[in-house]
């Protein structure tokens, strides 16, 4: 991972890559963006290709934005991205109008460290406090208070963070501007102003890495990563009071809340609902509305029913969420709406 | 130097003239390909400029979501990190070179030569993971402007090493010779006729160094800690430098923070223009010397 992601970033600098050629008969589907979802993306490749033998798919990665900028640049023929294209961006992209497909959402937990201490409870804005320096021990009062009976030590708190841009941080730092308003002062974006003295690892894998082996640590990872590298994380504070622990269970409840617009776009982050995880991310799949490849066109619409529909049953073994239902359904009957030459 | 020119070339033919047009044209093609570089990029790194102004070169802060960019503290990683790597290889290069050249038997300085070559071909990105994997996790050196020092330093030593062996090559046999009849012992051979005669060369060898210590991305992006505003003398802070700062944001980057990335590789292609502009001059200058013209 930490080799790929800055990999393609050195490439990145020289231009942009080419996507892989394919060789021999039948149609080739490329396509680039979201690390977020490439873990779906692969085994959904894996399976689908079981059933259509005469498809073949590539998925670049590289991160939201540059899958982005390449579908805006028409060198692939489907983005992931876990957010929308800006309006600005979306006049400059080449094939015209797109269609946004909802495949997923993914709990990002907030994982920690600390000798003795097993269960933690959090909220926003003590979360933000945590992540701008303004709580440096994890016996500060802030954190006792939402831990009643919690055996907190003296431990000085080391914040990790993502080194290289990413959506995570996107949606991390976004949802505590929304939920610590008036605390959080960082802003959101791909990167912020993180103090210096923090630690920044690269990727998931990266800020796991440095939650793991380092007393004190603190850092958001997605939930898979967090799994895979064993990592303790916070139960987090949702809109209702309740403190929920990253699950796709927890993450499928957020989706149940989310109020959807008319062109599948949403936001999971901070959702409704008792049961709901509040730090959800969710990532699209983005296409063109219009084909310009009869062959491509309808590869890529099967492609896109099997993302979510049959291949919803793979998400929960990696750590994902699947779309709720309703969710589900208007991203099925929205397939129809590619047009073919 | 007056003797009658003869042209050993022979009568012009068609095959020369084209293979005079195809060479030039290679050489041709690779300025023009850097003057395409400077310009594209120049032209890119213009939109943060205009937000920023000269600030872009002094302010301190860098914060994507305010549209707020600020170079110096990278520029300071960067040229930080690259004091840090000169110092440990110097040294090193020059003793290795000195080795090669004046102690060891050519037996032993053959496979030494080959054995720097293939350092010198190792990609960058195996440096950084073991920078990460040894120097910052075994060693406990943390992810810090020593701990990318110390690997750029490693990945200068073969270029150092192999150009100031050959510029200590050029010293005439005579001069060693010599200093040797009137008794000299062999480390004042060395300081009294090798050192002064190959000094410019070698100053030339380590600004080489220097440029390739500066523009080092992936294995600096790995170690170094990127953490924003460090303008700090302290060796074991984690820091940034340009290189890394561009690897670690393009993907995610956009509108003004791309622009600022851009300006960010506008600055760095500049310095190391300048300082490989500077070492090309002063080895010239010493070679020439060396020969004896």
């Amino acid at each position: 991972m930490i080799k790929t992601s800055l990999f393609t970033g050195a490439l990145a600098l020289l231009g942009s890559v080419t996507p892989a050629v394919a060789f021999g008969a039948g149609v080739t589907l490329n396509g680039s963006g979201s690390t977020l979802s490439k873990p779906y993306q692969e085994v959904a490749i894996d399976q689908f290709r079981k059933a259509h033998k005469d498809i073949k798919i590539n998925y670049g990665g590289g991160g939201s934005g540059k899958g982005r900028q390449d579908l805006a640049d028409a060198v692939v023929d489907f983005a992931g991205s876990d957010s929308p294209f800006k309006e600005a961006d979306l006049a400059k992209a080449k094939g015209g109008s797109i269609l946004y497909f909802p495949i997923l959402l993914s709990p990002i937990s907030v994982s920690y460290n600390v000798a003795g201490v097993d269960k933690l409870q959090l909220s926003a804005p003590v979360i933000a406090k945590i992540f701008q320096r303004e709580i440096t021990k994890w016996s500060d009062k802030a954190i006792a208070a939402e831990n009643p009976g919690v055996k907190l030590p003296d431990t000085a708190i080391v914040v990790a963070h993502r080194a290289d841009g990413s959506g995570t941080t996107q949606n991390f730092t976004e949802y505590l501007n929304g939920a610590a308003k008036g605390v959080w002062k960082l802003k959101s974006g791909s990167t912020v102003e993180w103090p210096s003295d923090t630690q920044a690892g690269q990727g998931n894998s990266g800020v796991a890495q440095i939650v793991k082996s380092t007393q004190g640590a603190i850092g958001y990872v997605d939930l898979s990563d967090a799994k895979a590298s064993g990592l303790k994380y916070a139960n987090i504070k949702n809109r209702a009071g309740k403190y929920i622990e990253p699950t796709p269970a927890g993450a499928s409840a957020a989706g149940d809340g989310v109020e959807v617009k008319d062109n599948l776009v949403f936001s999971a982050l901070d959702a409704k609902g008792d049961k709901a995880y509040p730090i959800t991310a969710q990532t699209w799949v983005i296409v063109y509305t219009k084909q310009t490849d009869k062959a491509k066109g309808e590869a890529l619409k099967a492609y896109l029913t099997f993302l979510v529909k049959d291949g919803q049953g793979l998400l929960t073994d990696i750590d994902y969420a699947p779309l709720s239902k309703g969710l589900q359904d208007k991203a099925l009957k929205q397939v129809d709406k590619l047009t073919l030459p | 130097m007056n003797e009658p020119e003869i042209d050993l070339r022979g009568p012009p033919n068609y095959r020369d003239r084209a293979f005079a047009k195809l060479t030039a044209g290679a050489a041709g093609l690779v300025l023009l390909i850097l003057g395409l570089i400077a310009i594209t990029i120049t032209r890119r790194s213009l939109p943060v400029f205009h937000e920023m102004g000269l600030g872009f070169f002094t302010t301190k802060r860098w914060s994507p979501p305010d549209s707020l960019f600020g170079a110096l503290p990278f520029i300071w990683g960067t040229v930080f990190t690259a004091t840090i790597a000169l110092v440990i290889a110097v040294p090193i290069s020059l003793g290795v070179a000195l080795f090669m050249t004046q102690v060891a038997p050519p037996r032993l300085a053959k496979p030494l030569v080959y054995l720097m070559d293939l350092l010198a071909g190792i990609p960058s990105v195996v440096f950084g993971l073991w920078g990460v994997l040894v120097l910052s996790q075994h060693f406990d050196l943390g992810r810090s402007f020593l701990t990318a020092g110390i690997i750029l330093a490693i990945m200068i030593i073969p270029i150092i090493t192999s150009l100031s062996r050959e510029v200590i090559d050029t010293t005439p046999p005579g001069d060693k010779e010599g200093a040797l009849a009137m008794g000299t012992t062999r480390w004042e051979m060395i300081t009294e006729t090798v050192l002064p005669h190959s000094a410019g060369g070698l100053v030339g060898a380590v600004m080489l160094g220097l440029g390739r210590a500066m523009g080092e991305t992936i294995a600096a992006a790995l170690v170094i800690g990127s953490a924003l505003g460090q303008m700090t003398l302290r060796p074991l802070a984690p820091g940034n430098s340009m290189p890394a700062v561009i690897a670690n944001e393009w993907g995610e980057a956009q509108d003004l923070h791309k622009s600022a990335l851009i300006a960010l590789a506008v600055t760095l292609f500049a310095m190391t223009i300048v300082v490989n502009l500077i070492a090309t001059g002063i080895v010239q200058r010493s070679m020439k010397r060396g020969q004896g013209t």
